[in-house]
Order: C-alpha cells, then structure tokens, then sequence
C-alpha cells in the first residue's frame, strides 16, 4: 500500500465519475498532500457542496460531509471556527463554487478564513448533463446554451484576488506533481487558500465541442494554459484566452480569521466585561 | 438566587441560550430578532464562545450545523424572509440528523411584509418549508418565563433527538420588555448527551424510536455525513429497503416520543364549555378574555399550546370528549385552525378568530368572540 492511499476510503467505491475524468486525478492529489503533511485522517474534515465534485468527500478516509449546492464553505466556516486546529478542506466544482455559491465565496475570501478549498473548474454542469456554467468559455456549446454562449465568464484568478483572498493558484489535471506541490502549499498556508484545478468534463462539455475524448479534452487544457512567466511574456490581445498557472497571491501578512477571534477579539472582551452580564 | 428583572424578548432568548449552554451563534441581521445576535456578539467572545455574523440566512445556518457536527451548541435567529432562506439547510439538518436551534421572530408576511408588525403566519412553514417528508419540532412560548423555559427546553430536545428544533416567536414578544424571572443555573434540567464513542461506522445504525447517539466529527475514528439518502454508515444509498429503514428512523424518534416532546398549558379546561384554542401573543389576550368571561359566567377556558409540531393532537381529542366549542384565535388567515379541524370530531363547533393585519388580538375582541360564540 502506498503512503497516500490511507487517505482513500476504497470501500465507497466505485466513483460515479465517467472514464477519464479529471476528479480522479485530483482525488488522488489531494491524498498526495495528505500524506506528504503526514496527517491524523482524523484531523482532516473534507466538505463539498452538489455535483460531481461533490460526491469526492465520500472517497475520502477522513472525516467528510456531503452537504447543498454551493454551500459547502458555510458548513466549512462552522467547523473551522468551532476546532480551528483542524484542516478544513472545501472541495467545488465551478457551477457550486462560483454562481450559486458565488455570495459564500466573495466572502470566505474576504473574511480570510483558514478554509483550503479546490475549486475544480470543468467549465461545465457535469451531473446534471452539460448545462452553461459562470466558468464555461465564451461561443461555447452546451445543453442550455445550443446556439453557443453568449455570457463572458468569471476570471477566478481575478475575483479572488479582489475578494483579497490570501493564497489564489491555478493548476491542471494533466500536471499530477505540480498539482499536489500547489494543493500542499496551499494546506500549508495559514489563511483562505483557493487553488483552481482545470479539468476535463470531455463527456458533457467536449462531446459538444469536438473534444470527445479525454484525451483531445486534455489537450485542449494543455493549450490553453501555460506557465506565469510565459504568460506575462504575451502581449494582451493574447492574453484573453489563456490561462495562467501557478501561484499568484501568496499574502502570510494578515492574521486569519479565528487566529484573530480566538486570540485578538476573546481577550479584549474578557477584559471589558464581567462574564455573561450585559 | 432567581433574578428578577425588566427584559426584552429577544434578550431573554439570548440568555437562556446561554444559559442552555449554546457556545455557538452565526446569524444575519433582521428585524425584529437582530438584538439576539447582538447580545451574542457582545456576549459570546466574554465566555470563550463563539459568535459570527455570516453573509445571509443560508451561511448561518450552514455555519450552524458545521459547528454542530464539530461538537458544538449552535443558535441562529432570523425572521421571515430569512427563515425562507433557511428552508434548504433545515432538511439538511433533518437528512443528516444535526441538532440545531433555529429561532424564528415572526413579522407580518408574505414577502418583506411588515418588519415591525408581529404576525403568527409561519406555522405551516415551520412544519413544511422545506422539502420531502420530514420529522420537526417547532416550539412557541407566550408569557416571558416561558420564553426562558421554552428556549431551554429547545436546547434539551434538539440534543436529546438530533433534529433542528424550530422557536417560534412573534414580533411582540420578540421586541417588549418585560418583568422575567431569570431562574438559578441548575433548578432547569440542561441536556447534554455524552460523548458517544464511535467506534464503527455504523454511526446511524439504532432500533426503531431510539434516540440516535450523538454523531460528530473528530473523535479518532473518521466518519461521514450526507445530505443525500445515506444507509446506517451515512453513505449514499438509494435502496428502497435502505431508504424505507432510514426515514422510518427519522420519523419515529419523533413520533414515538411525543410524551417527551409536546408540552401545552391549560386555564379552566376542566369544564369549560367554551374552548379557545390558542398560542404565542395571541394566547395573551385570550387568557386575560378567559378569565374576563368566567367573571361574567361564561365557561369558557384556554388550550394553550407550547409544542406546536408535532400537534398536541392527543391531548385536544381528550378535551373534545366534553367541550363540543372550540375558538381558535391565531394572527393569519387561518393556519393551525386546520389542524384544529382535522382532529376535532363532526359533534364539535369549530369557530375562528383570524387577522393578520399587525394588530394583535385585544382581550376584549376574543372576549367578544367567546360571548358570540358562546350563545
């Protein structure tokens, strides 16, 4: 048995994934950085939120939860706040995390809660079969947009780092080592942590777009993304259609959120008041 | 010592909370319940205890039953609108059996409504707003001890059954202050089930009525919590015998411990003529009508029901065996007068005294209503 694999909970399977999806490849990632943070299971809790994503939790040997669409960072913020010594792992599709979870993401960034989350972008409603979601790229086909999408889509990278979350990174499923490198540093960061996984719903989104198989998907993903410094290099007509990888906020400057409640905010109140009088 | 003192609703809420030993309160503000989340704000952080105000009623709510499924004493408060929002994560909180305490502050409604007028229109909401079949149990007090005692009471049952526990309130007792006897911590009973240790995964695995262990996160031995259809380990499952077993689980904790559960107070019942049947603010005014009308010679007496789901169902068809007049006075256009209906046999008058229009009922309307009714 392999380090990582204590962290996957084999009974629960099989995944409901279709062959070739990318979840399969982040599940394992994630259990990477686990073991290479040589983690109690039991001080790890995985929550995610409705689709495809959201059946990942189940996989894991840790504690998990399975909760509503687009909700998974309130659950989060809860168990965060109430044993701020655990890892609280969020993990998201795009659909969950940026248009009906939209409102939970602005803030958890805002607030610079110790949530790590992995917001896996497929461009695409995968369980639902292949609906238009906030990340799916302009002129493309899909089930509610047969006449091509009309509707720019959000630039994670971009409303995070105006949410002033702490740690935003965008990684690909086609880059295993550089993926668990980026989602282990991310653990490791004291604050909000979002790393964007692209990743290939060639089923939902490619079957509608002559990318079929996960292969060409993976390709395209491939071709789309390229490292910062290369894409810094392009001139910015280029630039639209890309994606950047890498890092790109890493701020260990500001406190986190129950750092600041438990050791900046309880004694100043202990310190105003008598205890439970008004 | 017992402390006597001049309080707001909401703050009489907030302390026996406290009191109850709730260590967590994630909220957002609206009228008329903010003053909750501003005492616990004040409050909380003096005892260690924690307290955030969230981005909407959906997210506190969430945050509530995350830190409850962390080991936690959770509380939100919120009115209308916001307890529509709070639908979805109350069947989340019932699917994955979290205990939590939601407080509902009712104001005029549909909508927006009226945020400063008080109203008894989310008694159907609290027993049905969200989806799919459900077990709830939604409290509502009346008189200011019982705010107290209720609140408490909210606490023990949501702990003691693992489901979300509804504390009905109107905008009334919500806002007045009133003269409250704060009781001395340990003359109530505080229910706090013991850590149970997990030690397989059958963590939902229980006879039929049993009351469930207590199931959280972090006690050595990784478990799973799920909001889809789960078996007895809380893995997703859609087998009809699996699904049949575990929502029969959910329904009879409840239902097979009604004794526990429903609680109701009654004024000269035992030969009344004449029932109101009544709760929350308008009971007030049918009390001080009761009383009024005895002194008039009219026999008439008050039921006043402090559980309202489950339905005192019981009790009320004990009492129609001989009061064959039944008045039911609630601030709506008609709501639990149905349940009323439902249960009271073809020999018993049924009558009601309905409004929703902010003003709540004056002892000399539902005394008005007793004389007509009564002739």
């Amino acid at each position: 048995m392999r380090d990582y694999e204590k962290y996957i909970r084999y009974r629960t399977f099989p995944t409901p994934w279709c062959p070739g999806c990318g979840d399969g490849v982040i599940l394992k990632s994630i259990a990477m950085a686990f073991a290479e943070l040589n983690l109690d299971p039991d001080d790890i809790v995985v929550v995610a939120g409705i689709g495809c994503s959201g059946r990942m939790p189940t996989y894991f040997n840790t504690n998990t939860l399975h909760t509503t669409h687009g909700r998974a960072l309130t659950f989060a913020t809860g168990i965060k706040l109430a044993k701020p010594e655990k890892l609280v792992v969020v993990i998201s599709g795009d659909g969950d995390a940026t248009a009906i979870g939209g409102n939970h993401l602005i803030h958890a960034a805002r607030r610079n809660i110790g949530i790590k989350m992995i917001l896996i972008n497929n461009g695409i409603y995968g369980m639902t079969g292949g609906q238009v979601s906030p990340l799916t790229p302009p002129k493309f086909f899909t089930e509610t947009t047969p006449y091509g999408n009309i509707e720019p889509h959000f630039n994670v990278r971009e409303l995070l780092t105006a949410a002033k979350a702490t740690f935003v990174a965008r990684e690909t499923v086609n880059r295993l080592m550089q993926l668990k490198q980026v989602i282990k540093k991310s653990f490791q960061h004291k604050g909000f942590s979002v790393v964007e996984v692209m990743s290939n719903c060639h089923v939902n989104l490619g079957r509608r777009n002559k990318m079929k198989s996960p292969l060409v998907m993976t390709k395209y993903i491939r071709d789309i993304t390229m490292n910062m410094a290369d894409f810094e290099k392009l001139p910015p007509e280029e630039q639209a259609p890309k994606y950047p990888l890498g890092i790109f906020v890493q701020d260990t400057q500001r406190l986190e959120y129950t750092d600041l409640y438990y050791n900046h905010i309880v004694p100043v109140a202990q310190q105003t008041g008598v205890q439970g009088e008004k | 010592m017992s402390q006597r003192k001049v309080l707001q609703g909401n703050i009489i809420v907030a302390k026996a909370a406290l009191a109850a030993g709730c260590d967590f309160f994630a909220g957002y503000p609206i009228t008329p319940s903010s003053e909750i989340a501003q005492y616990m704000s004040k409050e909380m952080p003096k005892m260690e205890r924690t307290f955030i105000q969230m981005e909407d009623e959906i997210a506190s709510l969430g945050a509530c039953i995350g830190a409850s499924l962390a080991g936690r004493k959770p509380l939100t408060a919120t009115s209308g609108p916001g307890f529509s929002l709070m639908q979805e994560h109350i069947g989340m909180a019932v699917m994955a059996e979290v205990p939590v305490v939601i407080v509902n502050v009712m104001r005029g409604g549909p909508s927006t409504g009226m945020p400063t007028k008080p109203a008894q229109a989310d008694m159907m909401q609290a027993r049905w707003g969200t989806h799919g079949d459900h077990p709830i149990i939604a409290l509502y007090p009346a008189f200011s001890d019982e705010i107290f005692s209720e609140t408490v009471r909210a606490f023990n049952l949501a702990e003691k059954y693992w489901n979300p526990v509804i504390l009905l309130l109107d905008e009334v007792l919500g806002k007045a202050h009133m003269d409250v006897e704060i009781p001395e911590p340990g003359s109530y009973e505080v229910f706090w089930e013991k850590t149970h240790e997990i030690k397989d995964l059958n963590i939902y695995d229980r006879k039929l009525g049993e009351n469930p262990p207590r199931i959280d996160f972090f006690h050595g031995y990784p478990i799973h919590i799920d909001s889809l259809e789960h078996d007895a380990h809380g893995w997703p499952s859609f087998d009809a015998k699996t699904v049949d077993k575990m929502q029969k689980l959910r329904m009879q904790k409840i239902y097979q411990n009604l004794d526990d559960i429903i609680k109701y107070k009654e004024y000269f019942m035992d030969d009344a003529e004449v029932m109101v049947f009544s709760f929350g603010i308008s009971a007030r005014g049918a009390l001080a009508a009761v009383k009024t009308a005895r002194e008039q010679g009219i026999k008439a007496g008050l039921f006043q029901a402090l559980t309202i789901w489950p339905f005192p169902r019981a009790a009320l068809q004990e009492r129609f065996k001989k009061t064959k007049k039944v008045l039911t006075v609630e601030m709506n256009m008609g709501q639990m007068k149905y349940e009323v209906e439902r249960i009271a046999p073809c020999d018993v008058e049924k009558q009601t005294l309905l409004r929703a229009n902010g003003m709540p009922f004056s002892p000399a309307e539902v005394l008005d209503a007793i004389k007509e009714f009564a002739k």
